[in-house]
């Protein structure tokens, strides 16, 4: 729980073994494993419809998996080791897990009828049992964290986009996560709103909280990740650091990808 | 009178550009290259409002209207408004009334409570209470509400005696007459009560449906407990799509009442036929209980209004004014421009 800077972070070890997930005929997820280290930063990117959204979905289980499993400093997410068998946990341990994993999504999916403030402190009173007060003391310490101290009272249709997004990233920021998932949190924004979502996301990597991120933005990939996965068709491809990644992929399916996203930004 | 005021306002428009010394007349090109010249100062000019002729004649043509209905209600002696206005406070009709009120009130909150729990049966996953959710709502939306309530208060021939007890077995914890028990309050209130629950499941449902499904994401994805997740996060946004047809039922309801007369239950509109069959005034006795109904949908409407307000919080970008207010800053405004004619 403490949560200084500069230590290395010890918790928010994800590691996810052979997921598979398919929705009726089609596999989607076809034996995912990827761990990403306390603390660390994955940017995960990959054509559309690659499986990235449902992989994010399955690591706070929105989305029920197949096979394989996923675990969160060793402990199982969505079920119990008992004996020999994997029990489903029942939905009041499942959304006891969900604390521990902040998600941030693409469309936002503020509380259009609760205030900023009101959509950060709502989680922390009623799923970990803080008091009112506390839950707004804090809520606004994260709003000045993300630059949005003076729009505590304004509703989310108030707002511009950007604005929505870093109260998002509050809200998410508000129960202490061990985790953040961010699928891609600045694609439904205008180019010149991207970047103050993508400053605060960078203060953030810098904190000691595990961060995996989908996203397109593939300037910000390079700057702020440890790990770059890339994945097609349900299967991740390839992964390394940014430098291996970008600059020297080794298979053909990452190379044409890559040609195709980056060539533009060195068109310039 | 607009019409002038339209032409006389044309000679100013072809003046305009003379007065903005800089701009091209038909503001398309490029500006000059603009050195030395200042942008045309219009701080000393009065603006004048767009005018709306039409608006005037529409008012006009609808207040003749209105004032000769009015006239023609006032004027006709075959309304005997005194026999309104005799009937209208007398006591009878208020029990009446009290009786209709009642009966709203009772049959309206426990429709929508019954209707409540029918949605969320008919949206679980559960295909045994979606599947009983739906057949009650096609059994009392099918049948005609005029036979639930003669079924209702018959039930004494179909089922002798009532008792509860645990089915299957000879336990019982009570029994009881039909007859003593289905009074014709009871078979009112019961026979109004489902069918409303019956429709309010549905408008529940619909607005339920029409929340975001990103926002039970998020609030799952927050750890927000699922009873909390309706209360707080769905049911308000939900409220938007409700009110407006529930509070069409809850008015429809409030005359919807009359219909146990068939029952013999004196509410309003039983107790006026009563009287009029007594004292041959059929009209104004109608109209006694006309007014009543648009009494109680009158109220009705103004808490529809506020409620729906209430629930507007965030889904519009700024809440408009309420009637009130909106006086209030009329008067306030003009008190201040009075103040400053004078
Ligand atoms: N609930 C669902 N039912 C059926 N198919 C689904 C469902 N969710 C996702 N899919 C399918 O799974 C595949 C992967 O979807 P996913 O959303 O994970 O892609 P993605 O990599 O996030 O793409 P994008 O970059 O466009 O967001 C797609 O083919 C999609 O059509
Ligand atoms: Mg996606």
């Amino acid at each position: 729980m403490t949560a200084t800077l500069s230590a290395p972070a010890t918790r928010g070890l994800v590691q996810i073994t052979g997921v598979r997930k398919s929705f009726g005929p089609t596999e989607v997820l076809k034996g995912v494993s990827l761990t990403v280290e306390p603390g660390g930063v994955a940017v995960i990117v990959g054509p559309s419809g690659s499986g990235k959204s449902t992989l994010l979905r399955t690591i706070n289980h929105l989305e029920k998996v197949d096979g394989g499993h996923i675990s969160i400093d060793g402990k199982l997410v969505g079920y119990e080791v008992r004996g020999q068998k994997l029990h489903e946990l029942r939905e009041k341990d499942i959304l006891k897990q969900r604390t521990e994993i902040g998600m941030v999504f693409q469309n936002f999916n503020l509380f259009p009828h609760l205030t900023a403030l009101e959509n950060v402190a709502e989680a922390p009173v009623v799923a970990q049992g803080r008091s009112k007060e506390e839950a707004r003391r804090r809520g606004l310490e994260l709003l000045d964290r993300v630059g949005l101290k003076d729009r505590a009272d304004a509703y989310p249709r108030q707002l511009s986009g950007g604005q929505q997004q870093r109260v998002a990233i509050a809200r998410a920021l508000a129960l202490d996560p061990k985790i953040l998932l961010f699928d891609e949190p600045t694609s439904a924004l205008d180019p010149e709103l991207v970047n103050e979502v993508l400053d605060v996301i960078r203060e953030l990597a810098k904190s000691g909280t595990t961060l995996i991120i989908v996203t397109h933005e593939m300037g910000f990939a390079r700057d702020v990740a440890d790990t770059v996965v890339f994945m097609d068709q349900g299967q991740i491809v390839e992964q390394g650091t940014p430098q291996q990644i970008f600059t020297n992929p080794q298979e053909p399916r990452t190379r044409s990808f890559f040609s195709k996203v980056l060539e533009p930004a060195f068109n310039i | 009178m607009s019409s002038a005021a339209t032409k006389a306002a044309q000679p100013t428009t072809p003046a305009q550009p003379a007065a903005g010394a800089g701009l091209p007349p038909d503001g398309g090109g490029l500006p000059p290259e603009g050195t030395g010249r200042a942008a045309a100062d219009y701080s000393s000019y009065r603006v004048v409002a767009a005018k709306h002729p039409w608006r005037w004649v529409g008012t006009a043509a609808v207040a003749l209207g209105v004032l000769a209905v009015a006239w023609s209600l006032a004027t006709n002696p075959r309304w005997e408004w005194d026999v309104v206005a005799q009937w209208f406070t007398a006591q009878s009709v208020v029990n009446g009334l009290v009786e209709t009120l009642k009966l709203t009130a009772i049959s309206g909150i426990l429709g929508f409570v019954l209707g409540f729990i029918l949605a969320l049966m008919r949206l679980s996953a559960s295909p045994l209470l979606v599947s009983v959710s739906w057949t009650f709502s096609w059994i009392f939306r099918s049948t005609p509400l005029l036979v639930q309530l003669l079924l209702w208060y018959n039930l004494g021939y179909l089922y002798e005696k009532i008792s509860l007890g645990i089915p299957f077995t000879d336990v019982r914890f009570f029994e009881v007459q039909t007859t003593t028990l289905i009074s014709q309050f009871a078979a009112a209130v019961l026979g109004l009560t489902l069918n409303q629950a019956a429709y309010s499941a549905e408008i529940i449902r619909g607005g339920i449906l029409s929340v975001d499904q990103g926002q039970l994401e998020a609030a799952a994805a927050l750890g927000i407990p699922a009873w909390r997740r309706s209360t707080r996060i769905v049911l308000p946004q939900a409220m938007r799509a409700i009110l407006p047809t529930a509070f069409n039922e809850i008015i429809g309801l409030v005359k919807g009442t009359s219909i146990v007369y068939v029952l013999a239950y004196s509410e309003l509109f039983y107790t006026v036929q009563v009287i009029y069959n007594r004292t041959q005034q059929v009209l104004p006795l109608l109209l006694v209980a006309t007014l009543w109904y648009v009494v109680i949908t009158s109220v009705l409407s103004v808490f529809q209004y506020y409620i729906e307000r209430h629930y507007s919080k965030g889904a519009v970008r700024n809440l408009p004014l309420t009637p009130l207010q909106k006086a209030r800053k009329f008067f306030a405004t003009h008190a201040v421009t009075n103040r400053k004619s004078l």
